[in-house]
C-alpha cells in the first residue's frame, strides 16, 4: 500500500514527487512511457516566464511568479542549466504599444519585478536582428530559458534518490475507491494507495473521471517548432515574443539553454491528444511568424522539428487541489503554460493543500538535497579531464560527435535513479543525438551501450515507448 | 597549464584520405606524423562498404571497401606511421593546436607544424529535407543502416521505403534485399538519379526494385514505430502535386538524401568553407586559406570514387611535407571560378609556373546535360573545351589542363555550354 501514488512524470509529477519525498511517505510515480517527460514537458518552449501575462488573481499568475522565484535555487539543486537571459514582448504599431503597456501594468499587479518598456530604437541597439517595424517592447528581466525535459528528469531522479519508486511503462487504466484506499489498475498490475495525485497532462480529465470527477475537461492544442543549428546562436540574445492572444503567447524566437535557436510554436486545436506530428503548413507558419520578429532567421539551418500538445483546461485556470468528487484524489490538471515555470511552485502549493486536508507528513531524517552534476570532459581543463579519464576511461570515449558526448556520460545517465533505458532517454539526458547529424553517427553506438549496460539484446532497445523498437533482428548469433 | 606534444604533421581522420596523405608525407621525408582517428579502426567509411567496385583506378581491381582500406592501413603500419585509434579531435585552434581525447591517453594536445584535415563527410538527415510527420523509430539514414547491418550485425526493419537514389541508397536497397527485407521502392525527388549508372543496374534493376523519379515522401506515419509513409509526385518546382498522394506501408524509411563535408572542426579553426558545398576552399596544393593547414577527401568535396580521394590525398600529403621542409609554393596563383551550371571547382586557386605538365580540376554540375561541352575561359578567350555526351550531378567530373594554359591565364572560368 502506497501512501501516495502519482500518475504522470512530467514536470508536475516530478516536482510533486520531489517535494513529497521530504516526508516519511511511501510514494510511487507511474509513467506510461519508459522515461519521464513523455508528454507536454518534453515538447514546449522551455521558457521560465516572468509572470506578466496571466490574469491577476488566477492560480496561473500566483504560481508563475512564485515558480520563477524558486527556479534559481531549484536549478542549482538539480544541477540543470538555467539562464535568465530576459525577454522582450515586441509591439508593431500603436495598438500593440498599448497592449505592451497593459502587460506591463498587469505584471506590476502580479508582483513581477524587473519590467520596463523600451523604445523600438533602444531594442534595436540591444537586439540588432529584430524587425525594424518594431515600435516598442516590454522587457522582462526575470524571464529565462531552461531545458524542460531535464527539469522533469532531474526532479524525478532526485525524488527517487529520496526513496520514491519510479514505475516506468505503467499506464493507469482504471481506478476504484475501496473505502479506505484507492485501487489502481495499470497495464502492468494492480496497486493500492491511500491517495492519488493525478498529474497526467492531456490525460488528466480521463484519469479524474476514473474516480467520478468530471468537473473539468481538457482541450488538446498543438504547437509546432523548429530548432536551428548552434551556428545560428546569437541571432537573438533574449527571448523574443509577439503580443499574446487568446490562443497563447504567439510565435517566439529564442535561444535555447543548449545554444541552439528555437522558433515556434503554432497554436491549433487537435482532436487527437497524442498528435505530436509536424506538418508542412505548421512549420511554414512557424517560420513566417518567426520572420515577422526576426526577418533574418535562416530556416535552412534547421536541425529538427517537433510538436507538443498543450492541455488547455476548460476552466480557464490550473486545476490544482483535492477533488470534490473523491477526497482521495488530488488533481494537478490543465497545466498549460506557464506550467513549466510554475512546476516547483505547483508542488509546494499542492503539498500545502494535502497537509491542510489532514494528510500526515513528518519530515524525514535523511533527505538528499542535491542531484549530483554530470561530468562533461569537453568542458574540463586538461588536468581535470585526465584525472577523470584515468579513473574512468569511458569519459575519454566520444560517442556523439556533434555534441561531443562521452560514453562515460551515457553510462552515468543509465545508472542514475530512474535512469535512461531508451535511445531518447539518453538523448534527453546527455544530448547524444541532439546535434546537427541527429543521431546518424551515434545511434548504433548508443543502442550498443544501452544493451550492454541493461543486459539485454540490442533488438530490445527502444526509441521511446514500448512499441518503438529500433532494430528488428540480429544477423549473428549473440 | 596545458601540456602540448610537438608534431611535424597531425592528420585528422584515418579514412582513405588521411591514410594516403600520411603515407605520401612519410615517403617525402616526414617522420614525425600522427593520424588521429575516432573510430576503433582506420579505414573510415570504407569499413562498412562491403560491396566491391573500389580500386578500379588505383589497382585495376574490383576490391571491397575493407580490402581497399586494408592496403593503405598495412602500408601505413609498414612505414611505422603512428595511428591513434579511439581518439577524437575536439577542436583545432588557429595556432595549429589540436585537442584530442581518448580512453587510453586522456586529453592530449598536439602542436603541429602542419595539419591535414581528412574528416570525411556525414549524411544529411530528416530535417535537412524538411520532412514533416510523426517521429517514430524506423527512420534511418542509409549510412546508419549500412553500419547497423555490415558492422554491428542487425537488420533494422522488415519492409523498407528508400528516399533518395544516391549511391548509398541504391547500395542499401540491394543490401537490405539480400537480408530478406522487402524493399518496396526507391523514390527520387529529381528527374534523374544522383547515383552512378552501374549502381542503378546492379542494385535496383537486377532485383526488380522500382525507382520512381519526380517523387518524394510527404508524410511519415506511426506514433512509435513507422507504419507507413505517404509519397507523392512532384511538379517542376519540386512541390508535391495534390491528388497524387499514395500510402505505402512499411516499418522503415531509409534516407539517402545527400552528404555534407564534416567541417565543424575546420570552422572552429577559422578555415574558410565553400558555402555551395559546405566543403573547404583549397588551392592546387590542397592548402586551405590557413597557413600550414591542408585538406583532402570528402571533407573538401564529396567524391563518388575512393580512388580519386586517394589521388587527391597523395597530393595533400606531398604538399604538406614540402611545407614542413620549408619548400613553400610562393609563385603567383590565379582563381578558378565555376560558372554556367558548374556548382563548384576544386581547386579554387591554381599556381602558375609549376614544375608539372598538367593540373587536375574536379567539379559537379547542377543538372543533367546531354551532348554538351565543358568550357574553360580566361576572360573572353576560350582556353579549352571538352565534348561530353552526358553530364549529371551524380557523377563528379574531372578535367586536366596543361600547365602551359595555366601559365598564360589570369583567371580560369569553368562552365558548361549546350
Ligand atoms: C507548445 C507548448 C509550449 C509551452 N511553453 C511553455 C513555456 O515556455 N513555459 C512554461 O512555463 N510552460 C510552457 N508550456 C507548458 C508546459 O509545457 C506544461 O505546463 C508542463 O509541461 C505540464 O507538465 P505536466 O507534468 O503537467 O504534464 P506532462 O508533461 O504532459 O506530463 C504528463 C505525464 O503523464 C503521463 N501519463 C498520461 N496518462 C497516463 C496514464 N494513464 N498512466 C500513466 N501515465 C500517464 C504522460 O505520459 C506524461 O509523461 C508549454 C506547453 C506547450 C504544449
Ligand atoms: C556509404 C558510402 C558508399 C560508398 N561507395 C563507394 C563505392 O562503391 N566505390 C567507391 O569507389 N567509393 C565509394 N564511396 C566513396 C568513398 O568511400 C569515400 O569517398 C571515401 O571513403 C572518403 O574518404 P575520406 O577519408 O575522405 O572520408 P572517410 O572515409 O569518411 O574518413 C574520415 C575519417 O575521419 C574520422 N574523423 C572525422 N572526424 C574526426 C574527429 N573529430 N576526430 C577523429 N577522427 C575523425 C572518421 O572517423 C573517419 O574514419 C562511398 C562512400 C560512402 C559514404
Amino acid at each position: 500500500m502506497y501512501d501516495i501514488f502519482i500518475i504522470g512524470s512530467g514536470v508536475s509529477g516530478g516536482f510533486i514527487a520531489l517535494e513529497l519525498s521530504k516526508y516519511d511517505l511511501k510514494i510511487a510515480i507511474a509513467e506510461k512511457s519508459l522515461d519521464p517527460a513523455n508528454g507536454c514537458s518534453r515538447a514546449n518552449s522551455g521558457i521560465v516566464h516572468g509572470g506578466y501575462d496571466p490574469i491577476p488573481g488566477t492560480l496561473k499568475a500566483k504560481l508563475n511568479v512564485r515558480g520563477t522565484e524558486m527556479m534559481l535555487e531549484m536549478a542549482e539543486r538539480l544541477h540543470i542549466d538555467y539562464d535568465r537571459c530576459g525577454a522582450y514582448v515586441i509591439a508593431f504599431g500603436e495598438d500593440d504599444d498599448k497592449k505592451a503597456y497593459e502587460l506591463y501594468q498587469r505584471g506590476l499587479t502580479n508582483g513581477v519585478e524587473h519590467l520596463s518598456i523600451v523604445s523600438g530604437d533602444e531594442l534595436l541597439k540591444r537586439e540588432p536582428n529584430i524587425s525594424k517595424d518594431v515600435t516598442s517592447a516590454l522587457h522582462s528581466g526575470t524571464t529565462g530559458i531552461i531545458s524542460p525535459y531535464k527539469m522533469a528528469i532531474a526532479s524525478t531522479e532526485l525524488a527517487c534518490t529520496n526513496g520514491v519508486e519510479f514505475l516506468r511503462a505503467h499506464t493507469v487504466i482504471g481506478m476504484e475507491d475501496m473505502g479506505d484506499y484507492i485501487r489502481i489498475d495499470t497495464d502492468k498490475g494492480v496497486y493500492e494507495a491511500k491517495y492519488v495525485v493525478n498529474a497526467a497532462g492531456v490525460n488528466s480529465a480521463k484519469i479524474a473521471r476514473m474516480l467520478g470527477d468530471d468537473s473539468f475537461d481538457i482541450i488538446a492544442r498543438k504547437g509546432e517548432y523548429l530548432i536551428l543549428d548552434k551556428s545560428e546562436s546569437g541571432i537573438v540574445n533574449s527571448v523574443i515574443f509577439q503580443m499574446p492572444s487568446k490562443m497563447g503567447k504567439g510565435i517566439l524566437v529564442s535561444p535555447t539553454i543548449d545554444g541552439n535557436v528555437l522558433l515556434g510554436p503554432t497554436s491549433h486545436n487537435v482532436d487527437d491528444m497524442y498528435d505530436k506530428s509536424t506538418t508542412k503548413d505548421g512549420i511554414a507558419e512557424a517560420i513566417r511568424g518567426a520572420k515577422r520578429s526576426v526577418p533574418t532567421v535562416n530556416e535552412r539551418k534547421l536541425i529538427t522539428m517537433f510538436a507538443g500538445v498543450r492541455s488547455v483546461p476548460t476552466t480557464g485556470d490550473f486545476v490544482i487541489g483535492q477533488s470534490k468528487a473523491n477526497p482521495r484524489l488530488f488533481n494537478v490538471a490543465g497545466i498549460e503554460s506557464p506550467g513549466l515555470t510554475s512546476s516547483p511552485a505547483i508542488a509546494e502549493y499542492l503539498v500545502g493543500i494535502m497537509k491542510d486536508c489532514g494528510i500526515e507528513m513528518s519530515t524525514k531524517k535523511t533527505y538528499v538535497m542535491n542531484r549530483p552534476a554530470e561530468k562533461k570532459p569537453r568542458l574540463m581543463s586538461q588536468a581535470d579531464a585526465n584525472a577523470l579519464i584515468a579513473k574512468e576511461p569511458a569519459y575519454g570515449k566520444i560517442v556523439c560527435r556533434c555534441e561531443q558526448v562521452t560514453e562515460g556520460e551515457i553510462l552515468d545517465a543509465i545508472r542514475r535513479p530512474a535512469g535512461a533505458v531508451t535511445v531518447d532517454g539518453v538523448k534527453m539526458r546527455v544530448r547524444a543525438g541532439m546535434g546537427r547529424c541527429q543521431g546518424g553517427f551515434c545511434t548504433s553506438r548508443v543502442i550498443e551501450i544501452l544493451a550492454r549496460e541493461l543486459g539485454v539484446s540490442q533488438t530490445e532497445i527502444r526509441k521511446q515507448n514500448e512499441d518503438s523498437k529500433m532494430l528488428y533482428r540480429t544477423l549473428r548469433e549473440e | 597549464m596545458d601540456i602540448c606534444i610537438d608534431k611535424d604533421l597531425v592528420i585528422v581522420g584515418g579514412g582513405p584520405a588521411g591514410l594516403a596523405a600520411a603515407i605520401t608525407a612519410k615517403e617525402n621525408g616526414i617522420d614525425d606524423i600522427v593520424i588521429i582517428e575516432r573510430d576503433k579502426y582506420a579505414g573510415g567509411v570504407l569499413r562498412q562498404c562491403i560491396h566491391d567496385g573500389f580500386g578500379l583506378q588505383m589497382f585495376g581491381e574490383r576490391l571491397t571497401g575493407p580490402e581497399y582500406a586494408a592496403r593503405y592501413e598495412e602500408k601505413a603500419k609498414e612505414l611505422g606511421i603512428e595511428i591513434k585509434l579511439n581518439t577524437f579531435v575536439l577542436d583545432i585552434t588557429g595556432d595549429k593546436i589540436v585537442r584530442t581525447v581518448s580512453p587510453d591517453d586522456g586529453m592530449v594536445f598536439y602542436k603541429a607544424k602542419a595539419i591535414v584535415l581528412a574528416m570525411g563527410c556525414r549524411e544529411k538527415s530528416r530535417p535537412a529535407i524538411m520532412l514533416t510527420g510523426e517521429r517514430p523509430a524506423g527512420v534511418y539514414t542509409a549510412g546508419l543502416v549500412q553500419r547497423l547491418i555490415n558492422i554491428d550485425g542487425f537488420v533494422p526493419g522488415k519492409e523498407a521505403v528508400i528516399l533518395g537514389s544516391g549511391d548509398i541508397g541504391l547500395i542499401m536497397a540491394r543490401r537490405l534485399t539480400l537480408e530478406g527485407v522487402n524493399v518496396k521502392a526507391v523514390y527520387e525527388l529529381m528527374s534523374y538519379s544522383s547515383g552512378l549508372k552501374r549502381n542503378i543496374v546492379q542494385c535496383l534493376d537486377d532485383y526488380g526494385i522500382p525507382l520512381y523519379l519526380d517523387h518524394t515522401v510527404v508524410n511519415i506515419h506511426g506514433k512509435d514505430r513507422v507504419t507507413g509513409v505517404t509519397v507523392a509526385k512532384v511538379d517542376e518546382k519540386k512541390q508535391p502535386i495534390p491528388g497524387t498522394e499514395e500510402y505505402v506501408q512499411c516499418d522503415m524509411l531509409v534516407l539517402s538524401v545527400g552528404l555534407i563535408p564534416e567541417n565543424e572542426l575546420s570552422k572552429g579553426a577559422g578555415v574558410e568553407l565553400n558555402p555551395v558545398t559546405g566543403g573547404l576552399f583549397v588551392d592546387d596544393n590542397m592548402s586551405t586559406n590557413m597557413d600550414g593547414v591542408f585538406a583532402c577527401g570528402n571533407v573538401v568535396h564529396v567524391h563518388d570514387l575512393v580512388d580519386f580521394v586517394t589521388i587527391e590525398s597523395n597530393n595533400a600529403g606531398k604538399c604538406a611535407a614540402d611545407y614542413i621542409k620549408g619548400k613553400k609554393n610562393e609563385g603567383e596563383a590565379i582563381e578558378v571560378i565555376p560558372e554556367n551550371g558548374v556548382r563548384y571547382v576544386v581547386p579554387s586557386t591554381v599556381h602558375k609556373n609549376c614544375d608539372r605538365k598538367t593540373a587536375d580540376f574536379m567539379f559537379r554540375v547542377g543538372k543533367v546535360y546531354k551532348d554538351a561541352r565543358i568550357t574553360v575561359y580566361d576572360g573572353d578567350r576560350l582556353v579549352r573545351s571538352f565534348k561530353k555526351s552526358i553530364l549529371t550531378p551524380g557523377e563528379m567530373e574531372k578535367i586536366k589542363l596543361a600547365q602551359m594554359d595555366i601559365d598564360s591565364a589570369s583567371q580560369l572560368r569553368i562552365g558548361i555550354e549546350e
